[in-house]
């Protein structure tokens, strides 16, 4: 007796977004990348297409990234002094397809870095790296606002995924995407509502932008709530591939960032001997984490250790062979 | 995923004799549909309507049990696709292999130490499962042998070798181990040996459709204590046969995959071996068996189990009391949460990101968040004012000053008139706290 294959038929697919701007387009990367389109839910080959793989952006800092446990230090040795060197290293060593640029050093309470400061990093790593860029401010809301858009201004036509617009504050971030030709982070505490809505008010803003949108769901950690990441993320693409046009984008999730803030990342085993070894255990923990987000629809991952990139990334081209019966 | 009432009453006599205590058939029919009646009550029905009755009435997939006495397992019996529809009912089993070939002494002494606490759960291996590396029957009934003497875990024997399982077989009958497997070429006489023990059988097929031809062969011999591996290894292949299972079992009822699954990582190296894990985990297998056995990489994939199969309906909660961050001391600063996980997580990632070691006391509001607790009554003066006594802080800090959320700020004078602790109000959203600590306590 032959198993009759239960396949889906969804309505609609994700929209395919296109980040980063070759010469010819009017930017300076050597390639771009493409996200979603798919027209199933995650590696489901045997029922709908995956034109494009998850893929992994790594984090640069522009300054040193004090606060990181020691062996997501020693990964990267000296090269994390410098934003230009790092990239470098994340993309020629490391594999990254993308290199996500935090301006963690324009925080007020960090070094107060200027727009230019950070304009000045930018062109660096620009220069130093092929691959298409994401750019995420310092978290604070004002500071964030007054730097995107000399930062959208400077690096205008490269098509940079600039982060992050939420829904009581998206106009900055929205109208540097829209005038100086970049994409957006559209970022939603857990709420597949307000995702929803943000995304109708920055279309509202513009049109064109509804195809230059990424999802931040905002996801959890292992271990801190990422079921609810998970769940809303499921059902978000769920509600796209059956036609919700305004949740139809891929999504984004800040792994590295969640991550390497918890505990079982930097106790070390003899604090913790149930635990195992605290290097092993932290690259564990953040590619287990991007593991259950793959499984959920996650199509860029922003990560942190190289060694979890490597697997992540092993993982995504396993789960990319065709399961057609 | 029953039958709806209507169809259910097609299958009545519809006499409305009332016997069943429904007043007419049709009631009893709704009554039947959710669950709340037993089709025996009807003294009319006919044995052929009972017979469609109750295989339709049957649960998706059937919970199958390994496992003896206080350490039986159960899998299976799962209803949903999405855990956001509703809850998966039985994690999935964690299972690590070792071969007759290894160093049994060894490894079971590391896999019994193989526990794990972490946010008031504690976790173990649930099984290891003895592989028949050697291919040598005489060799496999010793190291069951070692096994029963070494271990309590639960076990997978591991062997398409009829001789080999029969042996080992008699040494861990009681246990009821999970036979795996019965293939095409020895499923008569594995299905006899399952069934003469009473454990439940693992059926391998070469890939679905020779799965589902193999598991019915099988039932009818008549034995229903299964568990379905549908032969692939690759991660994507393995990704979609789990999918398919879970489907056909859940939205088409098809019989041959009404049961639990299990999936073998296939790699040698450790993290690729976790990783490959995760994924089955994520993604329907009741049994996973992988390869290593170090604390760093299951902690992770227990944890994420944890995660995946709380109960969607019911808010996350972490243990109240009080929890110190850092090298708190009777200096530290105390602030004041609920024990909703993700209002507690929230605001203990950013107070340890602060690097002042410090005390968060976190309220039973069950589960709830600050608003919601507060709108009912559990997150109020009188239950702060509490915690604070049970949980003795006044003697684990010299001063009393506590910081409260800015979005209960009306709170302030109430708990410093039911507690006689100066009241300082915090920021509104978990986010202000870096600034704020800085600004009060750095």
């Amino acid at each position: 007796m032959a198993v009759e294959i239960l396949k889906e038929k969804y309505r609609s697919q994700v929209r395919e977004v296109v980040l980063g701007a070759t010469k010819d387009e009017g930017g300076t990367r050597s390639a771009t990348i493409k996200v979603g389109g798919e027209s199933t839910l995650p590696f489901l080959h045997f029922e709908g297409e995956v034109p494009n793989p998850p893929v992994v952006a790594m984090e640069v800092w522009d300054i040193f990234p004090e606060e990181w446990p020691q062996n997501l230090k020693d990964a990267f040795g000296d090269a994390l002094n410098d934003p230009a060197a790092w990239a470098k290293k994340c993309v020629e060593e490391f594999g990254a397809d993308l290199i996500a640029l935090r301006f963690k050093g324009a925080d007020p309470d960090v070094k107060d870095a200027s727009a230019e400061d950070c304009i000045a990093v930018l062109k660096t790593v620009l220069e130093a790296v092929g691959v298409p860029l994401i750019v995420y401010g310092c978290g604070k809301l004002e500071k964030d606002n007054a730097i995107i858009g000399p930062i959208g201004e400077a690096a205008e036509g490269e098509n940079l995924l600039l982060g992050v617009a939420e829904q009581e504050n998206y106009k900055s971030v929205a109208s540097a995407a829209m005038a100086y030709k970049h994409s957006v982070i559209a970022q939603s505490p857990i709420d597949i509502n307000i995702a929803k809505q943000l995304n109708i008010l920055i279309s509202e803003m513009s049109t064109p932008l509804l195809d230059r949108i990424v999802i931040d769901p905002t996801i959890a950690a292992l271990g801190y709530g990422i079921e609810y990441s998970y769940s809303i993320m499921e059902r978000a693409r769920f509600g796209a591939l059956n036609g919700d046009r305004m949740l139809g984008m891929p999504m984004i999730g800040n792994v590295g960032h969640e991550v390497w803030s918890k505990k079982e990342t930097f106790i070390p085993v003899d604090e913790e001997p149930g635990w195992g070894d605290q290097a092993e255990r932290s690259l564990a923990w953040e590619a287990v984490t991007a593991i259950a987000l793959l499984q959920a629809g996650m199509n860029i991952l922003v990560m942190r250790h190289p060694q979890a990139v490597k697997l992540v990334k092993q993982n995504i081209d396993e789960l990319m062979q065709d399961n057609s019966y | 995923m029953g039958l709806s009432g209507l169809e259910i009453f097609k299958q009545l006599p519809k006499t409305n004799c009332k016997e069943c205590g429904y007043p007419t058939c049709l009631a009893f029919a709704m009554a039947l549909a959710n669950g709340k009646a037993s089709l025996d009550a009807c003294p009319d029905v006919t044995e052929e309507a009972k017979e469609a009755l109750a295989s339709a009435a049957a649960p998706p997939i059937k919970m199958v049990k390994v496992g003896a006495g206080d350490r039986v397992i159960e899998m299976g019996d799962e209803t949903e696709i999405f855990r956001h529809d509703k809850r998966f009912n039985h994690p999935t089993a964690v299972t690590v292999e070792v071969k007759d070939t290894d160093d049994l002494d060894a490894r079971l002494a590391v896999i019994n130490d193989l526990t794990f606490e972490r946010v008031g759960q504690e976790y173990s291996v649930d099984m290891i499962a003895l592989v028949n590396a050697s291919g040598d029957a005489g060799k496999f009934k010793a190291a069951a042998e070692t096994v029963k003497g070494k271990t309590e875990k639960n076990v997978v024997l591991v062997s398409e070798d009829t001789a080999a399982m029969e042996g080992a077989l008699d040494v861990l009958a009681e246990r009821k181990p999970l036979v795996y497997a019965a293939n095409k070429d020895n499923f008569e006489k594995m299905t006899e040996l399952a069934k003469s023990k009473e454990c439940p059988l693992a059926v391998k097929g070469e890939d679905l459709n020779s799965l589902a031809e193999l598991v019915d062969k099988i039932v009818a011999l008549g034995y229903k204590e299964l568990v379905l591996d549908s032969g692939s290894r690759e991660t994507s292949k393995v990704l979609a046969d789990l999918t398919q299972i879970r489907r056909l079992a859940v939205r088409k009822k098809f019989r041959a995959f009404g049961y639990p699954s299990i999936a073998f990582t296939s790699k040698d190296d450790p993290q690729e071996d976790l990783m490959q894990a995760g994924v089955y985990l994520s993604k329907y297998a009741s049994i996973v068996v992988l390869k290593t056995d170090k604390k760093e990489h299951l902690l992770p994939l227990f944890s994420w189990r944890a995660n995946l199969f709380t109960d969607p309906q019911k808010p996350a909660q972490v243990q109240p009391g009080l929890h110190a961050i850092g090298d708190a001391d009777e200096n530290s600063p105390v602030y004041c949460t609920t024990n909703f996980s993700l209002s507690f997580y929230l605001v203990e990632g950013e107070v340890s990101s602060t690097r002042i070691p410090s005390y968060i006391l976190s309220v039973d509001t069950n589960g709830t968040s600050v608003l919601t607790a507060y709108a009912d009554n559990r997150y109020t003066a009188e239950s702060i004012a509490a915690a604070i006594k049970s949980t003795g802080l006044e003697d684990k800090v010299k001063h009393k000053n506590i910081v409260i959320p800015g979005l209960v700020a009306v709170l302030k004078g109430s708990l410093e008139d039911e507690s006689g602790w100066d009241v300082t109000v915090g920021p509104r959203e978990a986010s202000g706290i870096t600034k704020f600590a800085k600004e009060k306590f750095a």
